[in-house]
């Protein structure tokens, strides 16, 4: 389609669809997102149970005693849930950051270096919290 | 780098407009509020309101915007062709929400009406979005049925019942764009994000039984922007002006590209 000179250049939209393919089509597709995806859900799944038991365990807990906590974390059931509620907290929060940060920061240094960040620090987290409930129970 | 900006610039600002009131001794007056941008005449956009006799005029939005531009004002421009609900031109964002003007009822809003056109798409003029994009993510996803099996020599391609229902709530998109322009997600990253119009007309490839190529198209949509930008907001499923479901669709697209992993 021969362009109108007459058209400022702001008017130009649609005079080379071929480019515009070009664009769309970017990079192609990276072959990933389905684990994360599917990870999310699996994860949410996992933390209903967890979380309940974790909320009716520590209102058992009250008025208790800490060498009954000890008690109570020493045994390997407790201590092996909690340990997978704390993984899957972090997993999904990191899950859910990773989400906040690809929608709506624009900038690919940015981007990255946010992504990097969060990821850090959930498992900076986690593993305070693997390691305090280890050191509780074991 | 983008800023966050917490207003439009200058002159995207939306400033009210000329109005152009019935003729005396009009009973049945009812105000559209539409929305004007020309980019030849350098100004900002701004919102006309033209006072349509409803005694005169069809029954649908567009049949107002018709006579508003017949019989009122000719230099407002949008699309439109069929008037019927099948071509798909006339979308545009009637008191807020996407659907084609051909099928929404003037009666079905209460006091005026406002009319923009599709959000969030760079405006060509007046009511008409640019869609260079979105068609050339059409294209993208090769929207043509792909076979190594040569088509009988003597006959088309045959589906089962089953098989053809398959792909119904799919084949009746008519690529208006409702729900694209609706998405927060495309929105965002519509520039790598496919879009629900997109990707529920991939998921119609996926889907029909005679097509051969399901797995190189799961493989062309697993990606973290084309695909998974989706997150089931639903504003796709509630705009569509044909009923359809693009949320459903591209469920299950999710759901076939975790299948063949497990």
């Amino acid at each position: 389609m021969p362009s109108n000179p007459d058209l400022p250049d702001r008017a130009i939209h649609v005079d080379v669809l071929r480019s515009q393919l070009k664009r769309v089509r970017g990079l192609g597709s990276a072959h990933s997102g389905s684990g994360t995806w599917w990870a999310e859900r699996l994860t949410s799944i996992a933390l209903v149970p967890l979380t309940l038991w974790f909320i009716v365990s520590v209102i058992s807990l009250e008025g208790a005693t800490r060498a009954d906590v000890f008690a109570w974390l020493h045994a390997p059931v407790p201590l092996v849930l909690i340990l997978c509620m704390v993984v899957a907290t972090f997993w999904h929060m990191e899950q859910g950051l990773r989400v906040v940060i690809d929608d709506y920061v624009r900038s690919d240094v940015l981007r990255i270096a946010m992504l990097l960040l969060s990821r850090g620090v959930c498992i900076v987290a986690a593993l305070l919290c693997v390691v305090s409930a280890l050191r509780l129970g074991l | 780098m983008h800023m966050v900006a917490f207003r439009l610039p200058a002159n995207s600002r939306i400033k009210p407009g000329k109005t152009f009131a019935a003729p005396a001794g009009t009973r049945r007056v009812r105000a559209f509020r539409i929305y004007r941008w020309n980019p030849d005449d350098g100004t900002s956009p701004r919102t006309d309101t033209y006072e349509v006799d409803l005694d005169t005029c069809g029954p649908m939005v567009l049949d107002a915007l018709i006579t508003i531009k017949n019989e009122v004002d000719s230099t407002l421009t949008f699309r439109r062709s069929c008037r019927e609900g099948i071509c798909g031109s006339c979308a545009m964002s009637i008191n807020g929400v996407n659907t084609l003007a051909c099928l929404k009822p003037i009666e079905e809003v209460k006091g005026p009406v406002r009319i923009t056109p599709l959000p969030h798409m760079a405006v060509v003029k007046d009511l008409v979005p640019d869609l260079t994009q979105a068609f050339a993510q059409y294209r993208a996803i090769e929207p043509w049925l792909k076979t190594d099996t040569p088509a009988p020599p003597d006959r088309e391609r045959l589906q089962s019942k089953e098989e053809r229902a398959r792909i119904d709530g799919l084949w009746e998109c008519i690529l208006c764009f409702c729900c694209t322009a609706g998405c927060p997600s495309y929105w965002w990253n519509g520039d790598r994000f496919l879009g629900p119009a997109i990707l529920l007309q991939a998921y119609r490839w996926i889907a029909d039984s005679r097509d051969e190529a399901t797995g190189e198209r799961l493989e062309a949509l697993e990606d973290p922007f084309k695909l998974y930008r989706c997150h089931t907001i639903m504003n796709c499923t509630d705009t569509c002006p044909k009923g359809l479901n693009p949320a459903k669709a591209i469920g299950a697209i999710k759901r076939l590209i975790v299948g063949r992993q497990v």
